[in-house]
């Protein structure tokens, strides 16, 4: 019965973005920022592995998951490799996501015509 | 002096003009829709990642995320390209914008959208309009985050 967790929690959190955007008319860029540094700061304090525990997808399919993996992987590189862990980690933790989406978002956009102006 | 009275009372009109065009998204469907859409992609999220550790239980749970996501920007960039994402979009709100999909489709829409100008201006530059600013807040502050591990 743990997908009801997940789709509480999940709705909750997008829609926390959609409050943000009815009350201060903020643009899509500057929400995926804020959520990802809600995600860095939840991991930092230790916040985020107890949330996962229970809420799952939830709370790691929203972009807070992206910001947690980064802290998280930035954390455990520091603990093996010390400060070049601290360049290395985050970005190593998120690599597949990010080179998944620029990949797909290269090969579709070179398939598929725009649909707004056509 | 009398001039610059006109421009003022001018701006003004126009402000007001500008604050009437502006569209009013209603706030309680909005709302809804926005937690709908956001628990369904996480939901959908859910899925992926207890099927992929059906089939492969011995995958570590790190890497099925890693995974699970993949696939979820592989969703999210292909219904970007039909021009499916958008729709969604359009009534979910904050729903289709938080989730990862919302990163993935942040990525491919102007990809497409400036693609007329060139694979290199056009599909490379564009594409980093809004995940750029995204990427460059996280490893900024994970680089922070590590580095006061690294002193404490």
């Amino acid at each position: 019965m743990y997908y009801l967790w997940v789709f509480l929690i999940g709705g909750f959190i997008c829609t926390l973005g959609q409050v943000l955007i009815i009350y201060t008319n903020i643009t899509s860029a500057r929400i995926l920022v804020t959520f990802v540094i809600i995600g860095v700061l939840l991991e930092a304090f230790g916040i985020f592995d107890p949330i996962s525990a229970f809420a799952k997808a939830g709370i790691n399919v929203p972009i807070i998951g992206f910001g947690a993996s980064l802290a998280k992987g930035a954390i455990s590189a520091v603990e093996s490799k010390g400060l070049l862990g601290a360049f290395t980690g985050g970005l190593e933790a998120t690599a597949g996501g990010i080179a998944a989406a620029i990949f797909f978002a290269f090969i579709f956009s070179l398939i598929f015509k725009s649909k707004t102006k056509s | 002096m009398d001039k610059s009275m006109d421009i003022k009372k001018r701006n003004e009109m126009y402000n007001n003009y500008v604050q009437a065009k502006i569209p009013k998204t209603k706030a309680w469907p909005s709302l809804f829709y926005s937690f709908l859409v956001g628990g369904i992609i996480c939901c959908i999220g859910q899925g992926i990642n207890d099927l992929i550790l059906l089939w492969f239980p011995n995958m570590a749970e790190q890497s099925a995320w890693a995974y699970t996501l993949i696939v979820l920007i592989f969703i999210a960039s292909f219904l970007t390209g039909i021009g499916v994402y958008d729709k969604i979009g359009k009534f979910a709100g904050g729903g289709s914008i938080v989730p990862i999909t919302g990163f993935s489709n942040s990525i491919t829409s102007p990809a497409l959208e400036y693609k007329h100008e060139g694979i290199i201006y056009g599909i490379c530059v564009k594409m980093f309009t809004i995940a750029g600013p995204v990427i460059v807040s996280g490893v900024v502050a994970s680089f922070i985050v590590g580095l006061i591990y690294l002193f404490i």
